[in-house]
């Protein structure tokens, strides 16, 4: 059976869409962000970056979901697991986020700390041993959010508790877009995550800036398309989304999806590893709900003086677009996915871990 | 839970009665042999009439039983593959199991039998053993550990190692056991497909000798994978390599598993192949001895070391592009999305 995927992973194709990039490159370089840790692995474990011609640069904006997780909230993880005996459940590249303590280091120190496939991975525990409590340690953009929302709203085991680290890409995007010192011509939208919110969301921020917004999948055919109608765009200049992934992507989104996060959370400010606070950003339970948020259930807030960043960490500059990972001068160094000092050496779908991995021979 | 099942208590592990019994009902029963039959403190072994390699290696797989083997096939396979490949016939091996207070009876039997099992195909025999019980909580139901000791083939390993220009051939599909191990625990079923390649490689590397091929180096690519050996292959010797993602075969099973989880399937442990550099003029001959076996049918030529200073293993994508595969940092955890 030829796999479902196989056309998209034609390397004739892949091809094709390269000249016709090179085709519409101008002669004044373009500087392009993506903003999803996915496509960063899609174009770097493809060695995408080496079909591209000199004049354009693809950068990774903040799309990683760990790496923007901010110190504070690893911290609250961490102790909920070792100072109230929680066990806490989250996604296995969490696990090595640097915060005071990593949720590995919580887990050497005694804290019962899991990795699960996801909230039903979280429920299933908490159903399992109901004599004690679980926390889900929910991070991730409206992708996963939308799933942590179907958990809230099916009457989860009264054991099990939330711990919201969840952040939404428009306000962030809306953040960058309003940087002085951002120089960037264009956007590769994050497919997955706008099949779930939809392109309606960004049409403004698009017209705003002048900037145009190409949604993308996550083949190589769908990257190099996507780059490709990108560059297009951007060489004319015009400020507009574009959809190079009609296949999962609607306009409106998924109706459903979005009608349970609507029910389930409301949108609060939220801190931003290397980023600070973001008006808007971040999604709390609803009031009605909050019985189920961990923070009341064991009394605990997050620390206000712990830094947004690790002292000589430039992650935030990586994610802004401002430093290339390679111009960080820990990168390689001090700074690798053994011993990584920032989120963005940790994560699969950091920038810099990336990068790193897959460093175009 | 079967309640009534018989468990082992500790006193299995206190050397009087209770261990005769575990021993001579399990242990001694499905590994019996003229070497070990006696149950003295050591078991005797031929005279080796030549170069001795000894090996050790312990086992605490998690799940202990999976499609295409369990953890006492994996440590029989584990222990004769490390000899295999440093070019020695295995001449006996030790077991030593360490089992958790109330871990059926009945499971530690399956594991004895599969591992006096795979023993018998590879032709080896288990000489000597042990076994000790810990406290429930102290342990994960059974963990084994073993050494094996075998005779060097005459003139290996050869004076001249690895070479820049020397092909590195893999004797089969890659990652088709650390992709069983990753879909139970990510909670996914193995479908049809998808097995654990756990199996002795002695016969591939006879095959190889018999054919006239002498392999400069081999490796059996277990924990980190392809990626990981080819990593050590390069940093060790100084010598970079330079591969062919496209002629690196992966079963489409392998393939699901890697997608769905976000791991990378070059960094997925096999249990049975053989990766080996030989001079790029015994190519064909190597091949074509390991294809008549069908443990080595897919087996594949998939790039060759060049001499460029840098030390680095460089990877042709599909797409005409090319990335650096290194060593992976740590444990392999799926990916959030």
């Amino acid at each position: 059976m030829t796999h479902p995927g196989a056309r998209f992973r034609d390397p004739a194709l892949v091809a094709q869409l390269a000249d016709r990039l090179r085709a519409a490159t101008p002669d004044e370089p373009l500087r392009l962000m993506h903003v999803c840790g996915t496509h960063e692995n899609a174009i770097a474990r493809n060695g995408l970056r080496s079909l591209l011609p000199g004049a354009v640069e693809v950068i990774a904006g903040p799309g990683c979901p760990v790496c923007v997780c901010p110190p504070a909230d690893i911290d609250l993880a961490a102790r909920l697991a070792l100072d109230h005996g929680a066990g806490v459940a989250t996604v296995g590249d969490m696990m090595r986020v640097p915060g005071r303590v990593s949720l590995t280091e919580a887990r050497t120190r005694g804290g019962d700390v899991r990795v699960v496939d996801g909230a039903a991975g979280a429920v299933r525990w908490a159903r399992e041993e109901p004599e004690r409590e679980v926390v889900l340690f929910a991070v991730g953009f409206e992708t996963t959010a939308c799933t942590t929302a179907a958990a809230v709203l099916a009457e989860p085991p009264p054991n099990l508790s939330f711990l919201l680290s969840h952040r939404l890409i428009p306000p962030a995007l809306s953040a960058l877009l309003t940087m002085d010192d951002l120089r960037i011509d264009g956007f590769l939208m994050p497919g997955h995550v706008l099949t779930v919110a939809g392109t309606e969301d960004y049409t403004p921020l698009a017209v705003a800036s002048g900037r145009p917004m190409v949604v993308a999948g996550f083949e190589p055919v769908d990257v190099m398309l996507g780059l490709a109608r990108l560059v297009e765009l951007a060489g004319e200049g015009r400020g507009e989304v574009a959809n190079a992934y009609p296949r999962a992507v609607r306009s409106g989104g998924n109706a459903k999806a979005l009608a349970m996060m609507d029910r389930a959370f409301q949108a609060v400010d939220a801190r931003w590893r290397g980023l600070g606070e973001i008006p808007g950003s971040g999604l709390a339970l609803q009031p009605e709900l909050s019985s189920l948020d961990a923070c009341q259930r064991f009394g605990v807030e997050p620390d206000p003086d712990l830094p947004d960043s690790l002292p000589g960490c430039s992650c935030g500059d990586v994610m802004a677009g401002r430093l290339d990972p390679t111009e960080c001068p820990l990168f390689g160094e001090s700074c690798t996915p053994e011993a990584p000092r920032g989120p963005c050496m940790v994560s699969f779908e950091g920038t810099c871990r990336n990068r790193y991995q897959y460093r175009e021979g | 839970m079967a309640s009534d099942a018989r468990r082992i208590e500790l006193g299995h592990g206190g050397g009087g009665q209770l261990t005769r019994d575990l021993v001579r009902q399990v242990f001694a029963r499905h590994l019996s042999n003229p070497a070990l039959d006696p149950l003295e403190d050591a078991g005797l072994l031929p005279d080796p009439g030549g170069r001795l390699a000894l090996t050790t290696d312990g086992f605490v797989v998690d799940p202990p039983v999976f499609p295409g083997g369990d953890i006492g096939s994996l440590a029989i396979h584990g222990t004769v593959n490390d000899l295999a490949v440093s070019g020695a016939r295995p001449l006996g091996l030790t077991l030593g199991a360490i089992l958790e207070e109330g871990v059926e009876w009945d499971h530690v039997d399956r594991i004895a039998r599969s591992a006096a099992a795979a023993a018998r195909v590879a032709g080896v025999s288990v000489v000597s053993g042990d076994t000790k019980v810990v406290e429930k909580g102290k342990g994960d139901g059974i963990y084994l550990t073993t050494a094996g000791v075998g005779v060097l083939r005459e003139g290996y390993p050869p004076e001249d190692g690895p070479t820049a220009g020397d092909a590195l051939l893999i004797s089969g599909p890659v990652g088709d056991h650390g992709a069983v191990i990753l879909a139970l625990r990510s909670g996914l079923e193995p479908g049809e497909g998808l097995r654990s390649d756990g199996a002795a490689v002695t016969p591939l590397v006879d095959a190889l000798f018999d054919a006239g091929v002498v392999p400069r180096w081999m490796r059996d690519p277990t924990r980190s994978g392809l990626a990981g050996a080819l990593c050590d292959l390069a940093e060790d010797r100084g010598l970079s390599v330079e591969a062919d993602e496209a002629a690196i075969p992966v079963r489409p099973a392998v393939g699901s598993v890697c997608e769905i989880t976000g791991v990378d399937p070059l960094y997925l442990a096999c249990e049975g192949r053989v990766l080996a550099a030989v001079p790029a003029e015994h190519v064909d001959r190597a091949l074509t001895a390991w294809r008549t076996l069908p443990a080595g049918h897919d087996s594949a030529l998939l790039g060759h070391l060049s001499a460029d200073g840098k030390a680095r293993v460089v990877l042709r994508t599909r797409f005409g592009g090319a990335r650096t595969l290194l060593r992976p940092a740590a444990e392999l955890l799926p990916r959030i999305c």
